[in-house]
């Protein structure tokens, strides 16, 4: 490669590939010969703007400067604009860090995303990567967990459980063989930072890994990835052989004579392997059931032993945590929610992406001041927050601000971060069918209320959709719905029955004349 | 395994070969064999118990409950449309309806996904893997076209 040879950046997101990004890139390659300027093509990782994907990036003296979205067609009318200097096209888009919609963030966790080659442990390096694990390596384990614990970071998988108070049991649990165990199992509708840290910066997600087995003792660790995300898979793998080779992994992390030694896991299908418990059985070979806690995890994990989880985005946190400091961290945020959460605004709206952001944020400026409202145009009806298992949450909540505490006091959760717009031609009695039509597909039927609780919850709602007024049968079949929902709740073994009542019951409280129902039911508290 | 092919047969092998040492080796060994073969033949299923010293019923048990598993090879290309909550606000129910229709008689194996991860550019659906966002009725036709063309 020549070294006057112009940097050109098209993304290697699936989103970015499934709007054509490969095509576009080779275009640019075939076109760029012909012509006989020299280009180096980069293929970086997205940005999170998605609308404008493929996002294509010059790099200029004065910063790197994006056109989108771009297609095949459009790439020689760019190369006659001469947008390899950054000259003006219909689709430029001006200096990438200027583009509002990336300006207004807070990027903590995604401070690469876009910027890297996702698979350059040099590009990783140069920006501030290992920063975090080589300042883990000079302190003690202890004092490595009280940084998690100082941070105030919080699993961001759904629970908000507290990362460092995990850390500290494995820590204290003596046992020959520790795990560290990383679900990416990332199932729920709406999100998709996941997945954009495994095929966008890969390298942080082990960093944070090996942070946590540095810290706890664990040697071995696994990252459990759905089968439905291949292109992630792949560049986890290749990243993992690279930071092997590179002495980030192995035998002796960075020459400390500490060992970790980090793999893959495919799942298959199974949304329910996104528990913790049913994806360790799924890891050990076994049917992804859920088991009974106690024990937890932390002392009687994989394989019986005990074992760090967390979500990738959790793990994913860590490092600039450990880099930067803990105090730096937890002056984000309010409340106990500490830190950034990269939030995903999709389904039905204009500017969808990943918008990382302290908390504290409200969903009304997500949907209308980051997404721009919807892409059809019409007004936004509905909202899901936190996946399949979240609740539709009501306009007078959209200006409450994003706080684990104040969003579960009005009955909403903030989950995994995504966000799912509905505009108004949404009929909220189909999406609580569907969410317990889910429940029936991906139960996993160990217990009874999430087993057959949910295939009773679709035939209630039939019923009560299908009354009409003069059967006087609605009000009863609420009742039963909403007693059939309150068994769900508390009877359940984990969160795919405890939780499908959420949707359920959210549509139902708010949006009852799409059940038919005319007559004000006895709403629940 | 009278009833498998000589090749199919010495894949199984190899992956049992490769894999059996590993700690809880039968999603990798299940996920090694479909990779290969596009299913997972239920022949194998013996192959698979005796080698990590599970019964049959252990090993079916696992492959029929993950709905990635197939035990049967799939007809033509994999068709998936997702239908979960972010595709259903942009109408990938319409589009699995037309879908439907269009695949019916078509060499393709279509099937209903929730969620690809493509949620801020839905409706998405993938062909063998490879993901396509913000698909139309008219998307999935020129696609399913250029399917047809490349058999």
């Amino acid at each position: 490669m020549n070294t006057t040879a112009i940097k050109i950046y098209v993304p290697r997101d699936s989103a970015a590939l499934a709007l054509g990004a490969d095509e576009v890139a080779a275009v640019i390659a075939l076109q760029a010969r012909q012509r006989g300027i020299g280009i180096e093509l980069v293929r970086n990782s997205s940005r999170g703007m998605f609308w404008l994907e493929p996002l294509v990036e010059v790099a200029t003296p004065l910063g790197r400067v994006a056109y989108g979205p771009v297609q095949p067609e459009d790439v020689e009318s760019l190369f006659e604009a001469r947008f390899q200097t950054g000259g003006a096209h219909p689709l430029h888009l001006g200096l990438t860090e200027k583009i509002a919609y990336l300006q207004k963030q807070e990027r903590l966790t995604f401070a690469r995303m876009g910027i890297t080659d996702p698979l350059s442990l040099d590009d990783y390096q140069a920006h501030e990567g290992y920063a975090g694990l080589r300042q883990a390596l000079a302190l003690k384990p202890t004092e490595v967990v009280q940084q998690v614990l100082d941070s105030g970071l919080r699993g961001r998988g759904g629970a908000a459980f507290p990362a460092g108070i995990k850390w500290k049991t494995v820590a204290a649990a003596q046992a020959e063989q520790k795990y560290v165990v990383c679900n990416a199992d990332e199932g729920d509708s709406g999100t998709f930072s996941d997945r954009m840290t495994m095929e966008g910066d890969p390298f942080m997600l082990i960093e944070g890994m090996t942070i946590a087995a540095m810290a706890t003792g664990a040697t071995r660790g696994y990252i459990y990835v759905r089968s439905e995300y291949p292109h992630a898979i792949a560049a986890l793998n290749e990243a993992i052989k690279k930071a092997t080779h590179a002495g980030f992994l192995g035998d002796s992390v960075l020459g400390s004579g500490r060992a970790f030694h980090l793999e893959v896991r495919k799942g298959a299908g199974s949304y329910v392997c996104g528990e913790e418990t049913a994806m360790l059985e799924s890891i050990e070979g076994k049917r992804g059931v859920v088991r009974a806690k106690p024990p937890i995890p932390a002392l009687s994990g994989l394989f019986g032993k005990p074992t760090v989880i967390n979500n990738v985005i959790t793990f994913a946190s860590v490092p600039i945590i450990l880099a930067r400091g803990a105090a730096f961290y937890a002056n984000y945020g309010m409340g106990r929610s500490k830190g950034t959460l990269p939030i995903q605004i999709a389904g039905n709206v204009k500017h969808g992406g990943l918008v990382e952001k302290a908390f504290g944020v409200t969903l009304r400026e997500l949907m209308y001041d980051y997404g721009g409202g919807t892409a059809s145009g019409r007004p936004i009806k509905a909202v899901q927050v936190g996946g399949p298992l979240g609740a539709y949450v009501p306009e007078a909540h959209w200006d409450l601000p994003m706080d684990y505490e104040g969003w579960t006091a009005v009955g909403a959760t903030v989950g995994h971060g995504g966000i799912v717009i509905h505009d108004d031609t949404a009929e909220l009695s189909k999406l609580a069918r569907y969410a317990m039509e889910f429940c029936v597909i991906e139960s996993c039927g160990k217990c009874t209320p999430c087993r057959i609780g949910s295939t009773r919850g679709v035939e209630v709602i039939d019923r009560i959709t299908r009354a009409k007024p003069q059967d006087g049968t609605q009000p009863q079949q609420v009742k039963l719905l909403r007693e059939l929902c309150d068994t769900m709740v508390n009877g359940s073994l984990c969160a795919m029955g405890g939780m499908t009542p959420f949707p359920v019951l959210s549509a139902l409280n708010h949006y009852p004349q799409d059940f038919g129902i005319t007559v004000p039911d006895r709403k629940a508290a | 395994m009278t009833t498998t092919t000589g090749q199919a047969q010495h894949t199984i092998r190899r992956v049992l070969d490769e894999k059996r040492d590993m700690p809880g080796a039968l999603l990798p060994i299940l996920h090694d064999i479909q990779d290969a073969l596009g299913h997972v033949p239920p022949e194998a299923v013996a192959d698979i118990a005796e080698a990590l010293n599970l019964s049959r019923a252990e090993v079916h048990g696992v492959m029929s409950y993950y709905h990635h598993f197939r035990s049967e090879a799939p007809k033509g290309a994999v068709v998936q449309v997702c239908r979960a909550e972010a595709c259903q606000a942009c109408g990938s129910e319409a589009l699995w309806e037309h879908a439907s229709k269009q695949a019916k008689g078509q060499n393709v194996t279509l099937e209903s996904v929730y969620c690809l991860g493509l949620c801020a550019t839905a409706p998405s659906m993938s062909i063998n893997d490879k993901p396509y966002a913000r698909v139309s009725t008219a998307r999935f036709d020129h696609l399913l076209a250029q399917l047809k063309e490349a058999a």
